[in-house]
C-alpha cells in the first residue's frame, strides 16, 4: 500500500468512528501521529531511511486545559506542534480538532480552522516582520481572515495590546525597539487577535530572562483564565512546565514516555527517564522545603533518530536495562489514573 | 582567608564607547578574589555584565571597549601592566577559558586532534607525537569515546555536549591555574548539562584548577559552587558563601530572582516578577542601579548608590536596606 492509499484508507475508517471517539469537552485528539522525514543519499538521492521525528503520539487535550510538552533537543516536541497545525504534513495518523479530522483536509479547509489554532514560536525576533510596525503585525491575521474594516482592526490591536501589557503609542514601532519580553509580548497578542481557542506555545520563554519569563508566564496564564484558552505548551525547563500545565508529556526520541497529571508525574514520576530528567536539574537549595531527590544519573546521549534502538528507544541510557527491553517495544500504558507510561519495568 | 588568592580583581572598569557619545558601563567598579581550589559563580541577567568580566580578565575586550581602571593580579603577576605578547602566555597556560557555543569556539574546518596539539605545542615544549599522546589521553579524560577516531573528526560531526567536552580538553591541556567557564551549558540539554558539569568539578580536583563559573541559573550555583557574586548593572550586588547566600538573601535583586524561579516542588499560583527590565548600560538611574526595579525603593536610594558593606561572616550586599535590618519580612508590600 502506498502512503497515499493508506490516508484514503485512514480518512474512511475516521469518518465512520471519529464522532463516538470523542469526550464532549475534548477540544484536541491527536491519534497515533506520526512524522517521518525522509533522508536521502547515493548519487540517485534515493530515500535511503527516515528520520522518525515523530512515531506514534496520541493524547487528547481538553478545553481550557494546558498540556505540557517537555523533552531534550531531538525528542520531536517541536515537529510534533506544528504537525498539529499542519505546518508540516503528518506522514501519518489523525488529529481531531472539536471533532473534525485535519490531518488531511485540504488548504482552504485548513484555513478555516487556523483562526482557532494559533502558535508562539520561542524567538519574536525572527518570527515577527522585522519590517513592519506592531500595529501591522497586529492586525495582519484580522486583514487576511476576517472582514473587519481599517477602524475595528486598528481597535482590536490597541485592545490586544492592552491586554498583554504594552501601550497603544507601542503601535507605530517596530519590534526592534522592544526587549526580548516585550516582543514575545507582541508575539503573544498577535496570536490571539482572531480570539483562537487553541494556542501552541513553542518554548515561548526560554530565551529570556528569569525575572523576565515569569512575567511572560504570568501573563499566558491570565490570558488563559479570560479566554478560555486551551494550550499546548512545549518546553524544555521542567520548572516552567510544572509552573503552567495542568498534565505534563515527557518525550524521548519521537514518543511520549510517560503522560500524566502534573502533580503525579513531578511526585511520582515513573519512567527512568523522566526519572533522570527531574534529577538533573540543578535546584536552589534556600533552606526551606528543598526536596532531596535521589539522584538517577544517566549516561550517553541521544541516539540518533535516523537508526533508534530497537525496542525501547531510552535502552541504550536507561540503568535498568533487562532483556526485554531490546526485543520488545513497551506500549504507553496505564498504571494508575490518568498515568500512563510506556516502561517493561511496570507491565 | 590567609591562602594568597590565585586571581585578585581590584575596581575594575570596563567602558564601551559607543557613536553617539554615549559611554555604556558595562563593568564599573567590580572587586573579587579567587582563590585555590575554589568555584566561584558570577550570576547575573543579560546585560549585567559578567560575560565583559570574564573577557576584562582574559584581555580579550574590542573596540570601541576599553578597561578603563583597576588591576587584575593573577599569581601574583599584574595582567593588564603585561605586554600583548606576555598575555598570549597567560592565556592558556594560567588562565584557560569555555565558551557557552562550542560550536563558534572550534573551528570548523581543522579537525579536534588539530585544533588539541595546536594548543598543546604551543604552550608547550613536546614533539608532534607526544602531542598527539597527550591530546588523546585529554579526550578519554573528559570521557570521550573512541578518542583516536574522534582526534580525526571534524567538530560539526560531534554533538553539543561532545563538543563542550573538547573544550574542556582544550582549556585544561596546559593545566591553568583558573579555567573561567562562561555559561558553559546553557546551549545544553538538563542531562548532559549535568554530566559537563560533574566533568567540570572533577577535572577541577584532577587539576587543583579554581573555577570562575559564570552562569544565569541559580539551580547550577545552588549545586556546584562554594562562593556566590550576584551581578545587576556591572556591578557586584551581593557575594557570599552559597547556602549562607542562598538561604538569608540580603539584596531585593537576589530574592527577585529567586522568587521568579519556578520551582518543581512547590506550587504557586503565579510567579513574583521583578518589574521592568534591566536598564541600559549607557543610561543607568542616579543612585542604586536597581532603584527603578526595586519593590522596596526609599528616598535614599535615588540619590546615592550604596557601597558594598558586609552584613555576615564573608557575606556582602550592596542595599541600603541592611542598614533598616534588611528586607522587610512582609509579603504584602
Amino acid at each position: 500500500m502506498t502512503n497515499q492509499d493508506k490516508h484514503v484508507a485512514e480518512l474512511t475508517r475516521d469518518h465512520s468512528d471519529h464522532q463516538q471517539l470523542l469526550d464532549q469537552d475534548t477540544l484536541i485528539s491527536v491519534k497515533n501521529v506520526k512524522k517521518y522525514f525522509p533522508v536521502k543519499g547515493g548519487i540517485l538521492k534515493r530515500t535511503v531511511g527516515h528520520i522518525k521525528a515523530v512515531d506514534d503520539v496520541s493524547f487528547d487535550i481538553k478545553e481550557g486545559e494546558t498540556l505540557g510538552v517537555v523533552g531534550e533537543s531531538g525528542s520531536g516536541k517541536s515537529t510534533l506542534g506544528r504537525v498539529i497545525l499542519r505546518l508540516l504534513e503528518p506522514t501519518d495518523g489523525r488529529i481531531l480538532f472539536e471533532g473534525a479530522d485535519i490531518a488531511h483536509i485540504g488548504n482552504r479547509k485548513m484555513r478555516e480552522h487556523r483562526k482557532n489554532m494559533q502558535i508562539v514560536f520561542q524567538d519574536p525576533l525572527a518570527s515577527l516582520n522585522p519590517k513592519m510596525s506592531v500595529g501591522e503585525l497586529i492586525e495582519e491575521p484580522l486583514l487576511v481572515q476576517t472582514s473587519a474594516t481599517k477602524a475595528e482592526r486598528k481597535q482590536k490591536s490597541i485592545e490586544l495590546l492592552e491586554k498583554v501589557g504594552l501601550r497603544a503609542s507601542d503601535r507605530t514601532k517596530y519590534p526592534h525597539e522592544f526587549s526580548g519580553g516585550q516582543r514575545q509580548r507582541i508575539s503573544i497578542a498577535r496570536a490571539l487577535a482572531l480570539n483562537p481557542k487553541f494556542v501552541i506555545c513553542d518554548e515561548p520563554v526560554s530565551a529570556l530572562d528569569v525575572s523576565i519569563q515569569a512575567q511572560v508566564l504570568n501573563l499566558m496564564k491570565d490570558l488563559q483564565d479570560e479566554f478560555g484558552l486551551t494550550y499546548l505548551f512545549i518546553a524544555h525547563d521542567l520548572g516552567v512546565v510544572k509552573h503552567i500545565s495542568d498534565r505534563v508529556a515527557v518525550m524521548y526520541l519521537g514518543r511520549i514516555a510517560e503522560i500524566a497529571p502534573k502533580d503525579e508525574i513531578y511526585k511520582n514520576p515513573k519512567h527512568p527517564y523522566t526519572q533522570a530528567l527531574l534529577t538533573s536539574i540543578p535546584v536552589v537549595d534556600t533552606g526551606e522545603d528543598t526536596i532531596q531527590r535521589e539522584k538517577v544519573k544517566i549516561s550517553g546521549e541521544l541516539p540518533s533518530p535516523a537508526d533508534p534502538p530497537s525496542g525501547c528507544t531510552f535502552r541504550t541510557r536507561c540503568p535498568f536495562v533487562h532483556d526485554r527491553c531490546a526485543a520488545e517495544r513497551p506500549e504507553l500504558k496505564e498504571t494508575e489514573n490518568g498515568h500512563y507510561v510506556a516502561c517493561h519495568l511496570y507491565t | 582567608m590567609a591562602e594568597q588568592p590565585v586571581l585578585d580583581i581590584d575596581k575594575l572598569k570596563t567602558y564601551f564607547y559607543l557613536d553617539d557619545e554615549k559611554v555604556a558601563k558595562a563593568v564599573d567598579d567590580v572587586s573579587f578574589s579567587v582563590y585555590p581550589g575554589e568555584t566561584v559563580a558570577l550570576v547575573g541577567e543579560s546585560g549585567s555584565g559578567k560575560s565583559v568580566t570574564a573577557l576584562s580578565i582574559m584581555q580579550l575586550i574590542n573596540k570601541p571597549g576599553r578597561i578603563v581602571e583597576g588591576t587584575i593580579v593573577m599569581n601574583g603577576k599584574e595582567l593588564l601592566q603585561m605586554k600583548p605578547k606576555q598575555m598570549t602566555k597567560v592565556r592558556g597556560n594560567d588562565i584557560a577559558m569555555v565558551f557557552q557555543e562550542p560550536m563558534t569556539a572550534l573551528n570548523p574546518v581543522f579537525t579536534i586532534g588539530n585544533q588539541i596539539t595546536e594548543m598543546i605545542r604551543k604552550h608547550q615544549k613536546s614533539s608532534k607525537n607526544q602531542a598527539r599522546e597527550k591530546a588523546i589521553e585529554l579526550l578519554k579524560t573528559v570521557g570521550i569515546p573512541r578518542a583516536e577516531d574522534i582526534m580525526n573528526e571534524y567538530p560539526h560531526q560531534l554533538s553539543g555536549g561532545m563538543r563542550q567536552r573538547v573544550m574542556i580538553a582544550i582549556a585544561i591541556s596546559c593545566e591553568p591555574a583558573l579555567l573561567i567557564a562562561d555559561e558553559p551549558t546553557t546551549a545544553l540539554d538538563v542531562t548532559i548539562q549535568a554530566q559537563i558539569l560533574d566533568l567540570m568539578a572533577d577535572m577541577r580536583d584532577k587539576y587543583h584548577m579554581s573555577l570562575l563559573l559564570i552562569t544565569h541559573d541559580l539551580g547550577v550555583v545552588s549545586e556546584y559552587a562554594d562562593r556566590v557574586m550576584v551581578m545587576y548593572g556591572g556591578q557586584i550586588v551581593e557575594e557570599g558563601p552559597t547556602k549562607e547566600l542562598l538561604r538569608t538573601t540580603n539584596h531585593p535583586y537576589t530574592k527577585g530572582l529567586l522568587n521568579s524561579l519556578p520551582n518543581i516542588d512547590k506550587h504557586v499560583d503565579r510567579l513574583e516578577t521583578i518589574k521592568g527590565t534591566v536598564p541600559a548600560a549607557f543610561n543607568f538611574p542616579k543612585g542604586c542601579r536597581f532603584s527603578t526595579r526595586c519593590p522596596y525603593v526609599m528616598d535614599k536610594c535615588l540619590e546615592s548608590n550604596p557601597e558594598i558593606t558586609e552584613v555576615g561572616p564573608e557575606h556582602y550586599v550592596r542595599c541600603y536596606l541592611h542598614e533598616n535590618g534588611g528586607i522587610p519580612n512582609d509579603e504584602s508590600r
